[in-house]
């Protein structure tokens, strides 16, 4: 009997250790996978992601400090303590308890959350009270089912789903703030290498702030339930460099290129139902329901990001939303192969 | 004892028909057979959940997997959600909670057995009304069965303009009834221990899983009364055109928020201490030794009362409310943590010198002290505001809060059914599936919540019916799944346990780990109306009294 108690024990102890090495290396092990750019908190690239990147090394610190000290306390008195059947009948001596210990396990847990809280107050002032410089991009962003608005209310710029902003470059700070619109249900913004969440709640207005170190593509999605599609909410942000982005909105505030051969497809949007939801720039088409189309070929994806933005899947897209996002509030458009033809190559000519 | 002659129904129901059988059960006002009601009730639930979460992870198990389509995906998450919470959690600790007091304090009921069946129906009502959804949630619109809006049916997503049809209702009227069962029962409940105590059975006398469940009372009439008021609310603006949560009309959609989690985060702790409960009474038992500190038990247990019931915003730190509103949630959620560490040293202390007894009550009560260790330390980093801010509506969270409902309050609750099982049955739980069930359970939820955290931390958001490759979430969400499966057989395992042992494991006899409470002074199953003759009490153990009259208790008390 003591042999398998023993035994017991040792799986027992053995087991945890696994499962706090599996969550302590969590940390350690999600650094190399996030250099490959994607959607780690831990490899953060601007200033707010940056701050609580440090905070959380250091609550991570304590608490690994803590777990530490108390897993051995456990597994030393499950270990250490065991009945033998040596003395089977006797019952240990009965102790009810100790004052200087209970005060002990008190104060110093006391002690550690000031010592937390003060840490974890100064980055919450650092990063909710920063002040907006001059020189920062102003962004509106409205969160749609399921889709993204952007909007630069000083650059007179209006897109969808992938946001561009300016590298931010320490030396001379050029910060992207955003103010935090619903059209409808609750959404939320998070750019995991770039800032913590935000969310986007109909009747609020909520605002956010990104300073980003480098130019590249950052990933995220919607993290606040919508609705149906709330998975397929996706998050494309560009961070450009200052010419590029400078470039870029020069190309947005053109009105849509209009070709004489694509004649023939721009007939087509304007007499369906395409108008009542989406807008083109200089047509009658100005719905604002769906993302505004004037400059679709300029983004690498559609449906918020849930396909590239090629022509099989405009195509697909128009005629079978549901193919590719189910639940969306994208109709079927039902046009006979002509028109729809027609209808893509047109939209291919809205760069 | 002479009350051993007073055999209850149940156990000689051979020669009556079965529907006169029934129609007892259903009319009964006996605490013991409405606690076993309750529990039953709650195990038929958790099984459907489970099922549900198996599903879920199935549709996870890699990316762009179409095994279910998105709209089912949400109602499943919101089902199990639902269900888990107030239709498992919420009755098995109750029915726990029904079958014990009594037992534990002298007394022969409840103080108002009619108000306590009541009180079972209506909750029973609030399952049966959810699950009704799936026939009746579509409504003249077709508008698809069952919730999908999340077991937090934020506003305005549970508004009739993004949801319409039935089945929001159905949830709404379902937690609604519900919490009018828990609110009666936990009346109950206050009453009985403050009023039915036996002879001898001083405050500062009583066993702590009566102190724990009167304090869990006394929380549930704070707490539930703005989650009833809310869903009131939300059914004045469905059907009375109110614009309270009505964001179109102008309506809050953060007043929701505010109002569910003032009722949400006590919650947590209206279900975990019951378990506190459950491990103060059988760590001492199988550690051989008393509390460790039963005062500072209790005082810690409402501090971490009080607390709680400002911490609420911690589930909302990213809707922008401002840095000092922030900061004050951060430093009161970290606070709570304060006496929880109190009552992991105080076990730890009771432990520490004993006689440790690994049955497989000790050994979920062992588990228990482990994970809800990891939880605590996990939910300081969720407490830690801009923390948060990545870490909230993630995987981590999901991860966190399993991590104390499954690895905390599922491992107290197997701990406390195998160490009452031979009270309620009469007979033995087999130590030998036991065992498969534990170390089965452990490894499933190892490998599952574990394994959790880290897409979370790899920017996964929560409630996605499906998510994109190539983000390191693949291998992860497959090893999560596999641990789920797992986890799912094991709790076969444990049903499978249930039913065996009641045909033929062990009799138990009145008294099989040698403890100490009065619910082992008298046989197993007990006799109806518990004592024939009101015992009288001298100290926190009488039976340590009666069987070490060489030293007793009462000598120092």
């Amino acid at each position: 009997m003591p042999i398998r108690r023993i035994k017991n024990s040792i799986k027992l102890i053995a087991f945890q250790t696994f499962a706090f090495l599996l969550w302590s290396t969590a940390a350690g092990a999600a650094e190399p996978a996030a250099s490959t750019g994607l959607t780690s908190i831990f490899a953060a690239e601007s200033t707010p992601a940056k701050s609580i990147f440090h905070l959380s090394m250091f609550v991570l610190a304590i608490t690994a400090i803590i777990f530490v000290v108390v897993f051995t306390l456990l597994v030393y008195s499950v270990v250490k303590f065991r009945a033998r059947t040596a003395d089977a009948d006797r019952e240990p001596a009965q102790v009810y308890g100790s004052t200087q210990i209970e005060l002990a396990w008190t104060i110093i847990p006391i002690l550690i959350v000031l010592v937390l809280f003060m840490a974890t107050a100064r980055v919450i002032h650092a990063v909710q009270d920063a002040p907006m410089p001059a020189t920062a991009v102003e962004v509106t962003a409205i969160g749609h089912q399921f889709w993204w608005e952007f909007r630069y209310p000083r650059l007179g710029i209006v897109t969808a789903n992938e946001l561009h902003i300016p590298v931010s470059d320490p030396a001379r700070p050029k910060p992207t703030f955003l103010t935090l619109l619903s059209a409808d249900t609750d959404h939320s913004f998070w750019i995991p290498q770039l800032a913590g969440k935000t969310d986007l709640i109909p009747n609020r207005i909520n605002q956010m702030w990104m300073d980003p170190f480098r130019p590249g593509i950052f990933l995220g999605q919607c993290a606040q339930y919508c609705g149906t599609q709330h998975a397929k909410m996706l998050l494309r942000v560009s961070v450009d460099s200052a010419e590029d982005f400078d470039a870029w909105v020069r190309a947005q505030r053109q009105p849509a290129i209009q070709e004489e051969k694509a004649i023939a497809g721009r007939r087509v949007f304007e007499t369906t139902a395409c108008i009542n939801c989406h807008a083109i720039s200089g047509t009658v088409a100005n719905g604002r329901f769906g993302p505004d189309l004037t400059h679709l070929m300029s983004r690498a994806t559609i449906a918020s990001g849930a396909a590239e933005n090629t022509r099989e899947n405009l195509r697909l897209w128009v005629q079978n939303p549901d193919a590719i996002k189910p639940g969306s509030l994208m109709p079927a458009m039902n046009l006979d192969d002509a028109d729809l033809d027609a209808l893509v190559r047109y939209m291919e000519t809205l760069r | 004892m002479s009350s051993d002659a007073m055999a209850i129904p149940n156990v000689q129901v051979g020669g009556r028909p079965w529907v006169q059988v029934l129609h007892e059960w259903v009319i009964t006002v006996d605490h013991k057979r409405l606690g076993i009601l309750y529990i039953l009730y709650a195990l038929i639930f958790l099984v459907i959940a489970g099922l549900e979460a198996v599903i879920i992870r199935v549709q996870l198990i890699y990316p762009h997997n179409n095994f279910v389509s998105p709209q089912v995906f949400n109602r499943m998450f919101t089902m199990h959600g639902t269900t888990m919470i107030f239709f498992v959690a919420i009755p098995v600790l109750f029915g726990f909670a029904n079958y014990l007091v009594p037992l534990m304090i002298g007394a022969r009921d409840m103080a108002f057995p009619r108000v306590n069946a009541f009180s079972f129906w209506l909750t029973a009502l609030g399952g049966f009304v959810l699950y009704f959804s799936f026939l009746g949630g579509s409504g003249l619109y077709g508008a698809g069965n069952a919730p999908d809006i999340g077991w937090w049916a934020y506003a305005p997503l549970a508004s009739r303009a993004f949801s319409p049809g039935l089945s929001s209702d159905y949830w709404t009227i379902a937690v609604l009834v519900a919490g009018f069962g828990t609110i009666g029962a936990s009346i109950n409940l206050i009453a009985t221990i403050l009023c039915l105590r036996c002879p001898g059975m001083r405050l500062s006398r009583m066993p702590l899983l009566p102190w724990l469940n009167l304090i869990m009372s006394g929380m549930v009439l704070i707490a539930i009364t703005p989650l009833s008021a809310a869903q009131i609310m939300l059914l004045v603006d469905r059907y009375l055109g109110g614009h309270f949560f009505d964001t179109q009309a102008g309506g809050s959609a953060t007043l929701w928020m505010h109002f569910f989690w003032i009722f949400g985060h006590p919650e947590v702790y209206i279900l975990i201490i019951p378990c506190f409960a459950f491990m103060s009474e059988i760590v001492p038992v199988f550690s051989r030794k008393p509390i460790f500190g039963y005062p500072v038990m209790v005082a810690a247990t409402i501090c971490i009362a009080f607390v709680s019931m400002s911490v609420w915003a911690h589930h909302i730190f990213t809707i922008g409310m401002n840095s000092y509103a922030n900061s004050f949630f951060a430093i009161t959620s970290m606070i709570v943590g304060i006496p929880t560490g109190i009552k992991i040293f105080n076990w730890l202390g009771t432990m520490w010198g004993g006689k440790i007894r690994f049955k497989t009550a000790m050994l979920f009560c062992i588990a228990f002290l482990f994970q809800f260790l990891i939880a605590g330390l996990t939910g300081i980093m969720l407490a830690s505001a801009p923390f948060d801010w990545q870490l909230s509506l993630s995987y981590f969270v999901v991860a966190h809060f399993h991590y104390v409902i499954v690895g905390g309050i599922l491992f107290a609750l197997f701990g406390a059914f195998y160490y009452w099982y031979p009270k309620i049955t009469g007979r033995m739980l087999s130590e030998r599936l036991g065992k498969i069930h534990f170390w089965l359970f452990v490894l499933g939820f190892h490998m599952t919540f574990d394994v959790m955290h880290l897409p979370g931390l790899l920017g996964m958001p929560r409630r996605i019916y499906t998510y994109e490759p190539g983000r390191g979430w693949d291998t992860l969400n497959l090893i999560i799944s596999i641990g789920a499966f797992i986890q799912g057989i094991a709790i076969l395992v444990f049903v499978a346990n249930l039913v065996i042992s009641y045909v033929k494991g062990d009799i138990a006899g009145n008294d099989p780990w040698d403890a100490w409470t009065l619910e082992w002074s008298v046989s197993s199953p007990p006799p109806a109306y518990n004592f024939a003759s009101i015992p009288t009490v001298a100290s926190r153990r009488p039976l340590w009294d009666i069987k070490h009259p060489e030293d007793p208790d009462s000598r120092y008390d």
